[in-house]
């Protein structure tokens, strides 16, 4: 893909950010776009209700009728904000949560930058996040929104402890930071996933399988937490603070936090797809190797990768509209008392195995 | 230690209780109403927009006495044989051109009383309830069917009906008077000329008490 780009454009770097920006252009804007549709539909027929109806069919244009709306709203700046961060804001938290995308191996034929820190990578440029936020919450002026940002700060600070932990876990398994090289250990079936215990068949498979659903259900829960997402959305809390450090922003600026929230989702599915679930591996083989056409593995393992993304995508939407939002004291007790002391237990433990 | 492990357990647990519950909700059929397209059904004998079917009307004014808040305001004028405004659907003679039958929906409060007293049942309410409007004014409806041309086209008919009648009348209490006049005259003369007759032989009280 990358040679394809280099070929035709003739400039190395250009081919690079042509690349790095395609998953950006090509999927994740049209995934936003559908994912808040995907939201709103899930939650209503969740709630025995139908969700938008009108635009289109069963309302499919709804979003787009939406994003339209906004970009006509006024763009409203209040006169005692801080004007300079809080223009900014929205861009910091836009760019951070599309830039994980870099790193992310859509198929074996594209990824944007296939790095060897590309975990390192996507969890450092999806914490910059909460400086976006409290810049966002801050500059506002406005108590709401720097309570928002204040909590979202410290939820997002403390959530970094077992994500990374996790990963550590991840790393020591695998050996290695580079997504494409997690996912090409998990080749060909299901059972080689790194949920079922990786590739290594023997007796530490076994033992592995209940660690790595307590990392896998570890790393998810923090992961919610990170991107502020109900049951962990005490930085927006609209019942307490209208909606946190976005209060004060309208029109496009919202629509840029909100586009951002749905492309965290998907990222977070994506990170958790290739670090326990095949990234995009068939879990059956593939129909382009039984067919003889290789042209078709590509697609299919794209098929496969978005697949499983919106998946996790879709259990995060059905978790945010089952399960009320926990307290601040809650949301702590949650993770410096729970899921640290278990993520530490599964990393000595992973450790000791892969040291065996 | 033990107690750790049970809340553990339970946070997972009743999580997964809680996804089963709104997952199944998911394949339960949905209770919306798509309301401007398809819209619920009314009671049967719901109260909304007041109608009035003026070919029906006969202008007895009942109704408007009858609302509690004084929202309909009716104003007739009475027909003329000549030029009567027929009969109603269930065979009603109406005397009265009605011009003016306002409804101010606004003050309407929807108890129905207006409905009972009618005596040819040509206002009801009708299951319509989107009536909203810009200016309050619009709210005011108005049902009589008579043209401005029309209304002093009847108030003149009936001026000159009137006119004729009190003139008739006066003509008929002249003739009357007359004929009364002329009566007791020819009473008189009978009576005289019945005394001329035979004056003695009448028992008449009036002889008597004279």
């Amino acid at each position: 893909m990358y040679e394809l780009l280099e070929n035709t454009v003739g400039n190395q770097v250009i081919a690079f950010f042509i690349a790095a920006a395609l998953p950006l252009f090509l999927f994740i804007l049209p995934y936003a776009i559908i994912a808040v549709l995907l939201e709103r539909k899930v939650s209503a027929h969740m709630q025995d209700r139908l969700g938008p109806m009108i635009t289109g069919y069963h309302g499919i244009l709804q979003t787009v009728a939406d994003i339209l709306k906004l970009i006509q709203k006024e763009d409203i700046i209040p006169t005692l904000a801080d004007k300079k961060l809080f223009i900014l804001a929205p861009f910091i938290i836009f760019v951070a949560s599309f830039a994980a995308f870099a790193a992310i191996p859509f198929s074996s034929e594209y990824i944007g930058s296939s790095i060897d820190v590309g975990l390192f990578y996507i969890l450092a440029i999806s914490s910059f996040v909460v400086a976006g936020i409290l810049m966002g919450g801050w500059a506002s002026n406005n108590k709401y929104s720097l309570l928002g940002a204040v909590r979202s700060a410290a939820q997002i600070i403390s959530y970094e402890i077992p994500t990374a932990i996790v990963v550590l876990t991840m790393v020591m398994l695998t050996g290695t930071l580079n997504l494409e090289t997690i996912t090409n250990q998990q080749t060909a079936y299901f059972w080689n996933w790194n949920i079922f215990g990786g590739a290594a068949l023997g007796l530490s498979k076994f033992v592995l399988i209940p660690l790595m659903f307590g990392a896998f259900l570890i790393i998810f829960i923090s992961m919610l937490a990170e991107v502020n997402r109900t049951p962990f959305d005490i930085a927006e809390a609209e019942s307490e603070l209208v909606s946190g450090f976005h209060t004060e922003y309208t029109g496009m600026r919202f629509a840029m936090f909100f586009l951002a929230e749905y492309a965290n989702m998907l990222a977070i599915s994506f990170v958790i797809t290739a670090l326990f679930f095949g990234g995009y591996h068939s879990p059956f083989g593939y129909l382009g190797n039984s067919l003889g056409a290789e042209w078709l593995i590509p697609f299919e393992q794209l098929f496969w990768f978005t697949s499983k993304g919106i998946f996790f995508v879709i259990l995060q939407m059905v978790l945010r509209w089952t399960l009320p939002r926990l307290r601040v004291d809650q949301l702590m007790t949650v993770c410096w008392k729970y899921l640290i002391p278990y993520s530490i237990a599964i990393l000595l433990i992973v450790g000791f195995i892969t040291v065996l | 230690m033990k107690q750790y492990f049970i809340n553990t357990w339970d946070a997972i647990w009743t999580v997964l209780v809680g996804m089963q519950i709104t997952l199944k909700h998911v394949f339960v059929p949905s209770v919306t109403i798509q309301y401007p397209i398809v819209k619920p059904e009314l009671p049967e004998r719901a109260r909304n927009r007041l109608f009035v079917n003026m070919d029906d009307c006969i202008g007895c004014d009942q109704c408007a006495r009858a609302c509690p808040v004084n929202c309909i305001d009716i104003e007739t004028i009475k027909a003329t044989p000549t030029d009567s405004p027929g009969i109603t659907s269930n065979g009603k003679k109406k005397a009265l051109w009605v011009t003016k039958f306002n409804i101010d929906i606004g003050k309407c409060c929807f108890c129905s009383l207006c409905v009972y007293p009618c005596p040819t049942q040509c206002i009801e309410m009708t299951n319509v309830y989107e009536y909203t409007e810009f200016e309050r004014q619009d709210l005011v409806y108005k049902f009589a069917t008579l043209s401005s041309d029309e209304i002093t086209n009847k108030q003149e008919n009936f001026d000159v009906f009137q006119k004729e009648k009190e003139e008739a009348k006066i003509a008929a209490a002249k003739a009357k008077a007359e004929a009364a006049a002329k009566k007791k005259e020819l009473e008189k003369k009978e009576a005289e000329n019945k005394e001329d007759a035979k004056p003695k032989s009448d028992d008449n009280p009036k002889n008597e008490n004279e």
